[in-house]
């Protein structure tokens, strides 16, 4: 019932600048003009013009007149505004308001669950439930008076709104935030499409992973265009249609991490569409890359609030990381203007919105400049959504859209009066408005005498009456009624004089009670100003950062990237891996990212010289099964899933990538997961420590694919699959009927140019033609053998490719003779077995069979930390087997490369070949050999002496945030618990750690 | 179709039968007659001390005579270990081996957790079975006695310490409930499995671990009046199952990795009079110094791991070893690896060695410590007159896997079979292919 009243009471507010035609009333019809002139005031047209003393002037809801010399109409209802200061009004360019986002389940995905694997949602649409481009915001917008309030408050005229749900989320709307009819709301129904990484409530399993949404989004776009061809045996399908449609309007793309606004930009790219690019706050540390993009952002303010870090122990799980975003994200506004990157700013995502206002000015206390502040809030949301010939500035023609404020809008102080939309007034602080304070002369009559006090009233009401006592008043304000109430004189006893008034004019008068309860009536008049005592002013604190930007941005980052450089290693013993063996006191020149010299008694003077006596030289070792610096690595939502690319998820600010390089490795090769029988794509990357989530790729080798066959692919240990295949018969099925269907889609492409791109098969075509190759998850020799059998099948039918790679291969040795007449290589574990049924013939003498029978044989690791000791594994198989140290060695480093088609390029020290060498310590199949320097393409990106400097300024930085949070907490700043920073390992599936307090191990085996 | 069945399975059931048979031929060795000496050898004694071409004698599964002037009787056995390196037999101190032939995936071969908050009365040596496939495969590493402990919620049971050569776990028991294990719950906030969808539960994980260790507190102090009862109203196996803890018999083992997990599984033993041992300590070596002044020991779990936290020195797993060493904890290294199946056990030796530790130091955190922490060193973890004659003999370094080759293993003085299924099915192999 009290909503009702609240909003019938606000109707009536909102009444009076637009009334809609079309729509009948009930009762008398009420016309009126809406004129105001709003005088005095300093108003702020745009973020470059500036009027001292302007005048405003507003009818039916738009700006009539605006300026210095505005000649008031005589039927205005002038407001006289001096002091005050008039803005346009703020527009968030992305918040859900009013749209009616769907809620979502928060208990989130279940990977035991069945698999959904059609969509939910009935009629004639897409395929995937999270592609809905066919949503339209302003069909379910409704306006919502509570949040509309909430963001008038921060002095929010304006927002662009849309249903926060899927994938493709379709269009939304720019609607003010009056109160009243929607109708009158909306000023544009389809401003925008959005679209973003997010599932959001789709039901459907598909797709399960960051790449898997990718993925989708890409065949989603290919689909569309090819749709416009008209393809008979689609039928209609609306959400296609949308897509289409939606074509001309500006394109949103939600992508809150610095990386993944990267992402959205390159699906852009492809699709022909320069996105709007929603980025929260963490993009200045990666500004050169986010520049690069051209697009223009939508940034978040949603600054993190400082850590409860009291308690050492709770301090310990914090990560360096996110306290130095905790002090660096209120500059990343700032570092977006210096970059000179259009942006606007929404608060939408804020988890409090009371703190827009601070932040904003925080953000300027951290470097924004205010017209860049002002124009990321009015002109520039508004060009990025079409509408700046309505809102945005104050400009004749527009929207009367406007706040009025007590000082100017980013001084800590200000104060947001009212809050003006489509010509109705919205009162934010009222009471602000009225200025009483001054000198009064309050005379209280009881019919009889008349006595006379003198009070002193401040702005903020509170007040004084000068007796014989100075007596402190109560004053309350309702608007233009007053109450006041005083003790007669001082002391406990004291009886009170009660008064209630009204304003009247500059004074004010009522009746009320004198202290023995006899009614008077009273009277104050203005006498003078009050004296103010001018408060200094508040030297503005300059902003001593501690943090700095390092790449990546975690503690073992770097403030400057590691560069090339001319490097001459002097005196060691060379593990080559060539045919020269082992070479002792031998000095190697890297140039130019290359080996440039192997021999004795080189010189350079350029070079910077390391001393190699008594250590021992290697190429740097390549893990051919990793995955690590990715943020998924299943889509296993479906048992062929081709299309995903693991090079669409990089994630170069895996510490895991830094820790490698301290055991050596240079190389890795990033797996999708085992979830499905076809995986996705996978990504070569060398370990750039600091280089972007492109700059770590391997650049210029072949592309290889994820295939996996047995227990994890029919998902063992689910108790209740439903996705095909459930045994091994059915997996050897999967793999027929996919190349089966590659054959047809070739077949058809050639034929008819028109065929719909779908970019699973695109990529199986790509393996059946040798331009892409397999590496496959296996363990017992009934599905390596059909695997064998099930591709060579195709030779009949002119495709002649293999399997490239069988990777972890348990019961490799028992056909090997069968893969090399196949022709495959094999990576797989020195020691491990019985950890799931299907090892249980695992045997640790495996690789040395395998190498024996002619296998170009490899030990990867698939595992985050024994990648760091692969020099060690290769080790074991010396003691399993009896392998030569030389030939052992080559398991990590020559026959990697050799089966992922790189021996040209790394493997070993040849000239020539890329300057990705490891220094050792000792014998480096040793336990006890560590390595003193990893480079890559002749860049030292591990120096163990100067990791042992970092160690010191981790630790001091640490404790200088650490206290700058406690400062905050001791200063009355509101903090929140601390929370570890956990560490997601990702994982193939086929192992589970559990040894960690603050690590996440996720196979995502679904 | 029946019939068709049937002819199936009888086939899968022959198959099995036949891989399944492969290491069926391996023997547990019969008691040592007659006396062995090892001679020429450089023996690292497990005490810190090595002594260089040197002897050992050993009859009646014991040894007699450690040093340079041992003599060798007539009829003994010589083993002629000129170039080799011989060690006491490394002791994995805290395992599920023999009560999960399978880490994952196979719920049937899981015996190592039982139902319930509070199982005190489980006893992990009668699920200890003696025909798992794995412990050949460590024997071939090396690990000769391995301390076999149950998993549960809480108060998790009783553990024994078993020798690896045995017909059944009666032959194989070497030390029967040296201990009782717990579980100290976290005190940290978990979150869900995948990492985009994960928050906190809203529990304050705080909170729920301090009840749950009342809950063993509560369990401790009613056995204690219950050991004071003239007549019980009932016979309470739980309280009959610890006994041993209040007269020093046994330990209490506590399986724990955070700071204040450590700090109350301290104040638990101190109030109750018990001997504790820390199972776990990923984080022992923030409070190094407070463990070693309170006397508590710590199996040191699975040294092989990533730092816990990103900001950690990258070498923090490998190197707490020797920060604990620093500090004057007494503790063992334990291998937990599920892949690898614990083998890897002298290799977490080495690691340590590596980073700080003295080789020697490291082969007594596998040997001698984890012998002191079983309360077996009576009886075994060093090469010393009198103990049992748990003996490797070596290739080279047995910490570095180039050296880790051992070519004779001794159990209580048997010479014990070196062979397992993975080398069997290596010959098998070799036989198919050709291979020399």
């Amino acid at each position: 019932m009290r909503r009702i009243i609240l909003s019938l009471v606000l109707l009536v507010v909102g009444v009076a600048a637009i009334a809609q035609e079309s729509f009948p009333i009930n009762g008398i019809r009420d016309v009126r003009a809406g004129m105001y002139a709003f005088t005095n005031a300093t108003i702020i047209q745009n973020e470059s013009v500036k009027f001292e003393k302007g005048t405003l002037v507003i009818k039916q809801g738009k700006i009539i007149a605006i300026g210095a010399n505005v000649v008031i109409p005589k039927e205005a209802i002038v407001v006289d505004c001096a002091g005050k200061f008039i803005y346009p009004s703020f527009i968030d360019p992305f918040t859900d308001y009013g749209a009616g986002t769907p809620k979502r389940n928060t208990a989130g995905f279940n990977y035991g669950a069945p698999a959904q694997f059609s969509s939910n949602k009935s009629g004639a649409y897409n395929w995937n439930q999270a592609i809905k481009p066919e949503v339209n915001a302003s069909e379910s917008f409704n306006v919502d008076e509570a949040s509309a309030s909430g963001y008038r408050s921060n002095g929010f005229g304006t927002v662009f709104t849309h249903v926060k749900d899927g994938i493709a989320r379709g269009t939304g709307s720019v609607v003010t935030l009056a109160s009243g009819s929607a109708n009158a709301a909306i000023l544009k129904t389809k401003a925008a499409a959005v679209y973003s990484f997010d599932k959001g409530t789709s039901t459907q399993s598909y797709p399960a992973s960051l790449m898997g949404s990718i993925a989708l989004l890409r065949q989603t776009y290919m689909d569309a265009k090819w749709y416009l061809t008209k393809p008979l045996n689609e039928g209609v399908n609306l959400s296609l249609e949308a897509i289409n449609n939606n074509n001309g309007l500006p394109q949103i793309f939600s992508a809150d991490d610095k990386w993944s606004t990267l992402r959205a930009d390159r699906i852009g790219d492809e699709a022909g569409i320069q996105y709007i690019i929603k980025g929260g706050e963490n993009g200045y540390q990666r500004i050169d890359e986010i520049v690069k993009t051209k697009a223009s952002f939508i940034i978040g303010i949603d600054f993190p609030i400082a850590l409860d870090v009291e308690d050492a122990n709770d301090a310990r799980f914090v990560s360096l990381a996110d306290m130095k975003h905790w002090e660096l994200a209120p500059t990343n506004p700032a570092a977006f203007e210096k970059a000179n990157i259009n942006f606007s700013i929404s608060a939408a995502d804020m988890k409090d919105s009371k703190n827009f206002l601070p932040n904003i000015r925080k953000a300027i206390q951290y470097g924004l400049s205010e017209n860049k502040a002002l124009e990321a809030l009015t002109k520039t949301p508004a060009t990025q959504l079409g509408v700046y010939d309505q809102v945005g500035s104050l400009d004749n023609g527009k929207l009367a859209n406007f706040i009025i404020t007590t000082e100017p809008i980013f001084s800590s102080n200000a104060k947001i009066i009212e809050n003006w939309i489509q010509g109705s007034k919205y009162e934010v602080n009222a009471s602000e408005w009225v200025n009483l304070a001054g000198k009064y002369k309050l005379t209280i009559n009881n019919g009889i005498t008349k006595t006379d006090y003198a009070v002193e009233l401040k702005k903020d009401l509170s007040a004084s009456i000068i007796a014989a006592d100075t007596l402190t008043a109560k004053v309350s304000l309702n608007e233009s009624l007053i109450k006041i109430s005083f003790p007669e004189k001082k002391g406990k006893a004291a009886e009170n004089i009660r008064l209630s008034g009204a304003i009247v004019g500059a004074d004010m008068t009522g009746f009320g009670t004198d202290a023995k309860g006899a009614k008077i009536t009273w009277t104050a008049s203005l006498v003078g100003p009050l004296v103010v005592v001018a408060e200094p002013k508040k030297a503005t604190d300059s902003i001593k950062l501690i943090s700095k930007v390092t790449f990546p941005f975690v503690g073992l980052g770097n403030e400057v990237i590691p560069q090339q450089e001319t490097i001459l290693i002097k005196n060691a013993t060379v593990w080559t891996n060539e045919k020269e063996g082992i070479l002792q006191n031998t000095d190697v020149l890297l140039k130019s990212g290359k080996i440039a010299k192997i021999g004795k008694g080189i010189t350079d003077a350029t070079a910077r010289t390391i001393d190699g006596t008594g250590k021992y030289l290697s190429a740097g070792i390549i893990d051919e099964h990793s995955h690590i610096g990715a943020l998924s690595i299943n889509e296993g939502a479906q048992s062929v899933t081709s299309e995903v690319r693991i090079g669409d998820n990089m994630n170069p600010e895996d510490v895991n990538i830094y820790r490698q390089l301290s055991g050596g490795v240079t190389t890795s090769h990033i797996l999708h997961g085992s979830a499905n029988t076809i995986g996705g794509q996978t990504q070569l990357i060398k370990l750039r420590w600091g280089a972007s989530d492109e700059g770590i790729k391997f650049g210029g080798n072949d592309p290889f694919i994820k295939f996996a066959l047995g227990e994890n692919v029919k998902r063992t240990t689910s108790s209740n699959n439903n996705r095909y295949p459930d045994t091994r018969m059915g997996v050897e099925e999967v793999l027929t009927d996919a190349f089966d269907r590659a054959v047809d889609y070739q077949k058809a492409i050639k034929a008819n140019p028109n065929t719909r791109r779908d970019l699973e098969l695109d990529a199986i075509s790509e393996i059946m033609n040798k331009k892409r190759f397999i590496t496959c998850h296996s363990y017992v020799q009934t599905e390596i053998t059909y695997a064998m059998r099930a591709v060579e099948k195709f030779k009949a039918q002119g495709y002649d490719f293999n399997i490239n790679t069988f990777t972890h291969i348990l019961d490799g040795y028992k056909v090997a003779d069968k893969m090399k007449v196949h022709g495959a290589s094999v990576a797989t574990f020195s020691d491990w077995f019985n950890y799931k049924t299907e090892v249980q013939d695992a045997t640790s003498y495996n690789a040395a069979i395998m190498q024996k029978v002619g296998l170009n044989t490899s030990i990867n690791s698939d595992d985050a930390e024994m990648a760091r000791r692969l020099n060690q594994e290769a080790g074991k198989i010396v003691k399993y087997g009896g392998v030569s140290e030389e030939e052992a060695f080559k398991m990590v480093t020559l026959n990697p490369a050799k089966a992922l088609h790189i021996e040209n390029k790394v493997g070993s020290i040849k000239v020539g070949k890329d300057a990705d060498v490891v220094l050792w310590s000792e014998n480096p199949l040793s336990i006890y050999a560590k390595s003193l320097y990893t480079i890559v393409d002749g860049t030292v990106y591990f120096d163990r002496e100067k990791d042992a400097v970092q160690r010191t300024k981790i630790a001091t930085e640490r404790t200088k945030l650490i206290q700058k949070m406690l400062g905050e907490k001791k200063a009355g700043a509101p903090t929140k618990p601390a929370t570890p920073s956990y560490q997601t390992i990702l994982q193939c599936g086929d192992h589970e750690h559990e040894d960690h307090l603050a690590t996440i191990y996720e196979s995502q085996n679904n | 179709m029946q019939k068709k069945y049937s002819k199936l399975f009888i086939a899968s059931l022959a198959l099995l039968s036949i891989t399944a048979k492969a290491q069926e031929t391996i023997y547990p060795t019969a008691a040592q007659k007659g006396t062995t000496v090892i001679t020429h050898a450089t023996i690292h004694v497990g005490n810190g001390t090595v002594l260089n071409d040197a002897s050992i004698s050993f009859e009646n599964g014991k040894i007699t005579a450690v040093g340079n002037n041992v003599s060798i009787p007539t009829g003994a056995t010589v083993v002629d270990a000129t170039g080799k390196q011989v060690y006491p037999g490394f002791i994995l101190p805290s395992s599920d081996l023999g009560l999960r032939e399978i880490s994952s995936g196979v719920r049937g071969s899981n015996d190592y957790q039982e139902i319930g908050e509070n199982n005190a009365n489980i006893r992990a040596i009668v699920a200890y079975n003696t025909d798992s496939k794995n412990i050949a495969v460590l024997r071939e590493n090396g690990i000769l006695l391995a301390g076999v402990a149950p998993q549960g919620d809480l108060i998790e049971g009783a553990a024994s310490v078993v020798q690896l050569d045995a017909w059944n776990y009666e032959d194989a028991a070497y030390k029967t409930d040296n201990g009782i294990y717990i579980n100290m719950p976290s005190f940290m906030p978990r979150r869900g499995r995948a990492a985009f969808m994960a928050r906190p539960t809203g529990i304050d994980p705080v909170k729920a671990g301090l009840d749950k260790i009342e809950i063993i507190k509560k369990f401790f102090t009613d056995a204690k009046a219950y050991y004071q009862e003239k007549t019980h109203i009932g016979n309470n196996l739980r309280f009959e199952a610890v006994r041993g803890l209040y007269d020093g018999k046994q330990k209490l083992y506590i399986r724990a990795n955070e700071v204040k997990q450590m700090l109350l599984a301290i104040d638990l033993g101190k109030s109750l009079g018990f001997n504790i041992v820390i199972v776990g300590g990923s984080e022992a070596f923030q409070i190094a110094n407070i463990l070693a002044d309170n006397n508590v020991s710590v199996i040191l779990d699975q040294e092989h791991a990533l730092p816990t936290m990103e900001d950690d020195d990258i070498d923090q797993p490998y190197k707490t070893p020797a920060m604990l060493y620093k500090a004057g904890v007494l503790f063992a290294l334990n291998d937990t690896h599920d892949q690898s199946r614990f083998r890897n056990l002298a290799f977490n030796a080495g690691t340590a060695a590596t980073y700080g530790l003295d080789k020697e130091q490291a082969l007594t955190a596998i040997t001698l410590n984890a012998a002191k922490i079983l309360g077996i060193d009576n009886i075994t973890g060093s090469i010393e007159v009198g103990k049992d004659a748990n003996i490797l003999v070596a290739n080279g370094d047995a910490l570095d896997m180039r050296g880790n080759i051992f070519s004779k293993t001794y159990i209580q003085g048997r010479d014990v079979s070196l062979d397992n299924k993975q080398k069997q099915l290596y010959e098998r192999y070799k036989f198919k292919y050709g291979i020399k």
